[in-house]
């Protein structure tokens, strides 16, 4: 039977080093229980070291966790990866770190706090979490799509760090799942402004980086259950599954202030 | 001026579509957004990035830019490189970096908007 799952697909913990050190991974799944959410993603900057603890955290509680990261191209675009197994997330990050130059300097760009379930401090992430990977937006794809991951265009609607205000438009034959929309456009707004997307995929998430922003936009989901399969069908369309647009005026006028994401 | 005369004058590395050397420069544009360009640039403009992706070809093509010059001794891919033979769009080379390669086309005489 297909139900709705309300799901935001982008969200960061204090791992990120634009985040809040508050974004652990309890005060992540009580957010998202707040907000009623049943799917959540973690996409911490080319990294996911905390998805697995946030994963804990939920536990049997009822709130479905999938692994992730926002990989940084070396074009400065943010692909979203999305995965079912913390396995594939982790070797997506083998592949990321490979080619992440650069060491982080706490100091000026934040703490990169690695952290358990209990919200125990495990170790500090060293990496230039923040910067870009020397892999183009298209080996990112591949690479996502190669682990079975989904791939999402990150803030399309926005100029930092967006595909189309990066690179002007989506290069031919780039293949992503789903473009994301921040709390600040609506489908609608998306379609006038991207003519040649219209019938693209398209998501809001809240890309929190502070426990009161998650869920401030969301995608309501039909599927049978909260799994990257079943999303990947309501994206394509399939089997019934699809996302369940909402009015305009509920994706919220709210400005999204940037940070580094 | 004449690209030609630029790339003589800046030691530029003529990296693909040649066959534009002697196109008339008319003004510069520096952006490493490529919405930014799509936006503001203007025909003729030679165009100074560390933008190495494909799409600049299009963009370049797009706007009948004079050429691209990439900056810091960025390479491009080789799609990149097959994309400006096909296009027929000047990519040029300098291991420069952005700053140094604008002022020295401004003390050429080149001139941006405004």
């Amino acid at each position: 039977m297909l139900r709705i799952f309300k799901a935001d697909l982008h969200i960061h913990t204090c791992l990120s080093p634009c985040a809040e050190l508050s974004m652990s991974p309890r005060a992540i799944v009580e957010a998202a229980g707040r907000q009623r959410l049943d799917v959540i993603a973690i996409s911490d900057h080319n990294s996911c070291e905390n998805a697995l603890a946030v994963i804990r955290a939920a536990g049997e509680g009822g709130i479905k966790v999938l692994p992730g990261m926002e990989v940084t191209s070396r074009e400065e675009v943010h692909v979203l990866a999305l995965f079912e197994a913390i396995e594939a997330a982790l070797a997506l990050q083998d592949a990321v770190y490979a080619h992440l130059p650069g060491e982080n300097d706490s100091q000026r760009l934040g703490l990169q706090v690695v952290v358990n379930e209990h919200h125990d401090v495990v170790g500090f992430n060293h990496r230039l979490l923040a910067g870009a990977t020397e892999l183009s937006v298209e080996q990112i794809a591949d690479l996502i799509h190669g682990l079975n991951g989904l791939a999402i265009a990150s803030h399309i609607d926005r100029e930092a760090f967006g595909i189309i205000g990066q690179l002007g438009f989506i290069p031919e034959g780039l293949a992503f799942d789903a473009l994301e929309l921040s709390a600040n456009t609506s489908r609608e707004e998306a379609a006038r402004r991207f003519p040649e997307h219209a019938g693209a995929a398209f998501i809001h998430s809240s890309d929190a980086h502070r426990p009161e922003e998650i869920g401030r936009t969301f995608t309501p989901l039909l599927l049978r259950e909260p799994t990257t399969a079943e999303v990947r069908k309501a994206f394509r369309r399939e089997e019934d599954r699809r996302i369940l647009y909402r009015e305009a005026a509920g994706c919220g006028a709210r400005r999204q202030e940037g940070c580094c994401a | 001026m004449t690209v030609r005369d630029i790339v003589e004058a800046l030691q530029l590395e003529v990296l693909g579509g040649d066959q534009g050397l002697d196109r008339e420069v008319t003004g510069g544009y520096a952006s490493d957004l490529l919405s930014d360009v799509i936006a503001n640039s203007r025909a003729g403009d030679l165009w100074v990035s560390l933008q190495a992706h494909r799409n600049i070809i299009a963009v370049a093509s797009l706007k009948e830019l004079a050429g691209v010059v990439l900056v810091g001794g960025r390479a491009p891919d080789s799609e990149t490189l097959a994309k400006a033979r096909e296009e027929q769009v000047l990519l040029l080379g300098s291991r420069l970096p952005a700053f140094e390669v604008v002022g020295r086309l401004y003390a050429l005489g080149l001139r941006g908007a405004g």
